[in-house]
């Protein structure tokens, strides 16, 4: 077996060198929950392994202008623990704290799930939906991308030589906004997503949706923001018919693939129905707040 | 490759040892510091019978590299006793009979008591969701769910 080297360097700015000196052959290391089953399995066997808690921001969660600022090592157990975040954005966190065993939440973060670059991921189309963007560090600076533009195929992301996901943005939540998400799986815990749906809603003093953003996983190559989906709700006051608008969109988005977890032919049926259960829970949030 | 030197606390001692950079905390704490209590069962986070809290985070250790334990606190099953007095979760869990073989308890009690350390009076359903990660392939589980409940029962009669 090649040897590996260990780095946990203080600051975004060594991690990025480490990263970029190392070329391909490096790979972050936040909790481990994914990189470190691949290299046991000897899917991957990297280099250098850059452990990013080290550096502040990676395990920071913040208040920053009205919205919340979350380092992409932070655990699903911390977030989960943080009240303020979970009243903005129920959504993002349900789907953070869906992701494996109490075990896993003590170490996985939105980071790594994000950038394993799964199909499946839960986490990804909830922050979607939300419209979380990401910051990301290298050796040209930082810059801000949103999320639906970083995975581009399965394990595959967008990030160029030496970059990595330092943090992500929550926005602030406009009013009368609510989020949520749900995943089906064949039992009630401990599984991978067959199909997920994240939504958010947006509704006037009237009730009439105003805007709208859709997530879905586990039915394309990558997680997928839906806009006709969210179109089909925009403008109505999410009766049934636009729920079966949103339903219908969001099957006719799905390009999933057959397995032993679901059926091209269902998977694209239950993209439609959670879809809709989804953005009835959002907008029941929506109305309360 | 040179090896790496940690210097860490387990179970409240501070404790080095030299590890390569590819070992897992597990095998760390099991080869290099002979703390056999943990056990390797799947080797991919599924089992949890690994389950040892890291910074007061119930994790795997199995899914952690034995150089992130450097400056973190490691608490481990055979902390969990002291001395000749079991911890309420050990005796209840002898008096149910919640084990059978034995390779899962070590996590299963590591994991309820970081459940108990949090909430004294979790429900049957909050009990299973978290020791979901905990597999058994003896018991059927009841047994263990009970033996939590008692000594939950017992450490709030106490508190």
């Amino acid at each position: 077996m090649r040897s590996v080297r260990y780095e946990a360097p203080a600051t975004v700015e060594e991690a990025v060198a480490l990263l970029s000196d190392a070329g391909g052959e490096a790979k972050p290391l936040a909790g481990g929950t994914d990189l470190i089953v691949q290299m046991r399995a000897r899917m991957i066997s990297p280099g250098v392994i850059v452990d990013v808690k080290n550096i502040p921001d990676l395990l920071e969660v913040r208040a920053q202008d009205g919205g919340f600022r979350v380092g992409a090592a932070v655990p699903g157990a911390v977030l989960g623990e943080n009240e303020a975040v979970v009243a903005m954005w129920p959504g993002v966190v349900e789907a953070f704290e869906l992701i494996g065993s109490t075990q896993i939440q003590g170490r996985a973060s939105l980071g790594g799930n994000l950038c394993n670059a799964s199909p499946a991921a839960d986490s990804t189309p909830a922050m979607i939906a939300a419209g979380v963007t990401c910051e990301i560090a290298g050796p040209g600076g930082r810059r801000e991308a949103p999320v639906e533009d970083i995975v581009t195929s399965p394990g595959k992301t967008s990030l160029g030589n030496g970059e990595f996901v330092v943090s992500f943005y929550l926005p602030p939540r406009p009013a009368r906004t609510g989020d949520a998400y749900l995943r089906f799986i064949p039992r009630t815990e401990m599984d991978i997503a067959v199909v997920g749906a994240g939504v958010c809603v947006t509704l006037d003093e009237g009730g009439t949706c105003t805007a709208a953003r859709v997530g879905l996983g586990a039915v394309a190559p990558t997680p997928l923001l839906v806009a006709e989906a969210a179109d089909a709700l925009v403008g109505t006051r999410l009766d049934d018919d636009a729920m079966a608008n949103l339903a219908a969109a969001a099957s006719a988005a799905c390009n999933p693939i057959d397995d032993k977890r679901g059926t091209i032919t269902y998977r694209t049926k239950v993209a439609g129905v959670l879809a809709r259960r989804a953005a009835g829970i959002a907008s029941e949030r929506a109305r309360s707040n | 490759m040179a090896k790496r030197h940690v210097t860490t606390t387990v179970n409240g001692e501070p404790r080095e040892f030299l590890c390569e950079v590819d070992q897992t905390l597990l095998d760390a704490l099991r080869d290099e510091l002979g703390l056999t209590g943990s056990k390797e069962g799947c080797g991919s986070g599924d089992c949890g019978a690994c389950s040892v809290m890291l910074d007061g985070r119930l994790v795997c250790a199995c899914l952690a590299l034995a150089v992130e334990a450097e400056g973190r606190e490691v608490e481990t099953i055979e902390g969990m006793a002291e001395g000749e007095r079991l911890h309420p979760l050990q005796r209840t869990f002898l008096e149910e009979a919640a084990l059978q073989c034995g390779i899962c308890t070590p996590g299963f009690l590591v994991a309820a008591k970081a459940l108990l350390d949090r909430d004294l009076d979790p429900s049957e359903t909050e009990i299973r969701y978290w020791l979901a990660g905990n597999l058994c392939r003896c018991t059927g589980y009841d047994k263990i769910v009970r033996a939590v409940q008692k000594a939950a029962a017992e450490m709030r009669a106490e508190a």
